[in-house]
């Protein structure tokens, strides 16, 4: 456990589609200003995971605790509300909106979000393609960057960042990566799902490792190293 | 008299005046029911019911309250609206996870019983509403003569067109809508109230319904099937200008109208007809309709 306050701390998190059980008791917790990371092989219940933090699986119990505040039995606009946004692993783009209109539509949930000339610092190539175009003619590398930087403007300070660099050319896996430790610095608290271990490597303070649905192991930054084999292992990498 | 392609001047624009004004009122209501199928996934047959209770809301007004035109005008929408805020909230939105063709059912059965109950209380005849004062009389316009209150329908239908077109393409509010006709659930996940968003929608675009219904009133007799009448071609409309699309819904309206005072000068036995005819010939060129896009 970290020795900051928790912004959010996940207890015994059971999820289910359907008929069928996904998560089987997830346990994690994240630190106000962390980057945590949630690492596992396909089908792990990485995704799932967030996707149930936000609200978006048929049924979910046990215990999300954003702020000390139990959250798991509120819809998803209530939880977005309180300041967690979410970015997915399809990035969600909508083609029926301009790259502008993309990068207004999520309302603004508290204040303190980042002004629109921040995010295009941030992300330049946003600027040059703002107005005309539908936001699904932009390229994979845009769209994530679309998709990350529409959620800084709504003032939430907890960031769930799926996959970002899925997909993606190592220079925009790089520019991503900067991207979201500028965000740290910015104060922003990120928990991010990555099948690219390296990436998540070089970015996260902890990391969590989810196999079938629960937690297996946790790693600090410092202990990357020297765990690497057993690490590669769990991955399968 | 000057005749064009052997047909008589005024019996021509005639023709094309009223396919106009039927145009208009075909763009209100398919306009409706392409908001409503693109944001909450339902085919709404209750529609042309729900015209009808605009009509007989204004009826009901005058005949019973002694309250005219103008002021029916906003309240017939108001009240339809409110029935269909009813109608989504305690049945509709039951519907959501199941297959399209269950709001279909329900919406069809809506229809029979809302429709049924009027017949039962008021026959088929129908009821004279007559147009408001100020738009009795009508213009001559040289080549033919406009009704004053023809003209106005026109002009009412395109503004509440254009303005629900600005409203929906061009505002924020508009942005959630055409996201959420995307990603419903994204759209919850940024923190808006999906599931308010969606009686809302219904209720505005039945409330077109109702005010299309006001609007035909002193047009066509107040009659318990008005709506029955005109709802297929409606729907027809709103496969040609493509599913959910809303400006195909307001320019395939408008054009359907035209077309078809123009088949009934030179082909009256097709004028009903047309529209199907035009209806087959697009799904088989364009399956997703002249402005449709194909849904992800």
């Amino acid at each position: 456990m970290s020795d900051r306050p928790a912004i959010l701390e996940v207890r015994d998190l059971h999820a289910w589609y359907g008929e069928s059980h996904i998560l089987h008791g997830v346990n994690f917790a994240v630190g106000e200003g962390e980057v945590v990371s949630l690492l596992g092989r396909n089908g792990a219940g990485k995704t799932t995971t967030l996707r149930a933090i936000m609200g978006l699986v048929g049924r979910r119990t046990g215990a999300i605790k954003h702020r000390g505040d139990e959250i798991v039995s509120l819809t998803p606009d209530r939880i977005a509300r309180r300041g967690i946004a979410y970015c997915p692993e399809e990035r969600g783009i909508f083609a029926s909106l301009t790259v502008e209109e993309n990068l207004m539509l999520p309302p603004v949930v508290q204040p303190g979000g980042l002004p629109v000339e921040e995010i295009y610092e941030l992300f330049p190539n946003l600027k040059e393609r703002r107005t005309g175009a539908s936001g699904t003619r932009l390229s994979g590398g845009e769209q994530q960057m679309l998709a990350i930087g529409r959620i800084l403007r709504t003032g939430a300070k907890l960031l769930l960042l799926d996959e970002p660099t899925e997909g993606l050319a190592p220079v925009i896996v790089q520019q991503i990566g900067a991207s979201v430790r500028r965000l740290r610095d910015l104060g922003f608290t990120i928990l991010l799902v990555e099948q690219n271990f390296h990436f998540a490597a070089r970015l996260a303070d902890r990391h969590y490792v989810i196999e079938h649905g629960v937690v297996v192991d946790r790693y600090s930054r410092d202990d990357i190293n020297q765990r690497m084999g057993e690490l590669n292992k769990l991955l399968g990498v | 008299m000057q005749t064009i392609l052997g047909i008589p001047a005024p019996l021509l624009f005639g023709q094309l005046l009223i396919g106009l004004i039927n145009g208009a009122f075909y763009a209100l209501l398919s306009l409706g029911l392409a908001v409503i199928f693109g944001v909450l996934n339902v085919i709404n047959f209750a529609h042309g019911a729900l015209y009808m209770m605009g009509a007989f809301v204004g009826w009901f007004l005058l005949t019973h309250l002694g309250i005219g035109y103008w002021p029916a005008l906003v309240l017939a929408p108001l009240v339809v609206g409110a029935i269909g805020i009813v109608i989504e909230r305690t049945m509709l939105s039951r519907l959501y996870d199941l297959d399209h063709l269950y709001g279909l059912l329900l919406t069809f059965g809506l229809a029979l019983i809302i429709e049924g109950l009027f017949i039962n209380y008021y026959g088929v005849s129908g009821q004279p509403y007559a147009p408001p004062q100020a738009l009795q009389g009508g213009y001559n316009l040289g080549f033919m003569f406009l009704p004053a209150y023809r003209g106005w329908v026109i002009v009412a239908s395109l503004i509440v067109c254009f303005g629900t077109w600005l409203l929906i393409e061009r505002t924020q509010l508009g942005a959630y809508l055409r996201a959420a006709v995307e990603r419903p659930e994204l759209v919850r996940a940024f923190g808006i109230n999906v599931p308010l968003m969606m009686t809302l929608t219904y209720g505005f675009a039945v409330a077109l319904a109702g005010f299309a219904g006001i609007l035909a009133a002193p047009v066509y007799t107040v009659s318990p099937i008005m709506g029955q009448n005109l709802i297929i071609v409606v729907f027809a409309i709103v496969v040609i200008g493509g599913l959910g699309s809303i400006l195909g819904s307001i320019v395939t309206g408008l054009g359907i109208g035209l077309v078809e005072g123009l088949t009934r000068t030179f082909w009256p036995e097709a004028s009903s007809t047309v529209v199907f005819v035009i209806m087959a010939i697009v799904l088989i060129l364009r399956p997703h309709g002249l402005f449709g896009r194909p849904r992800e």
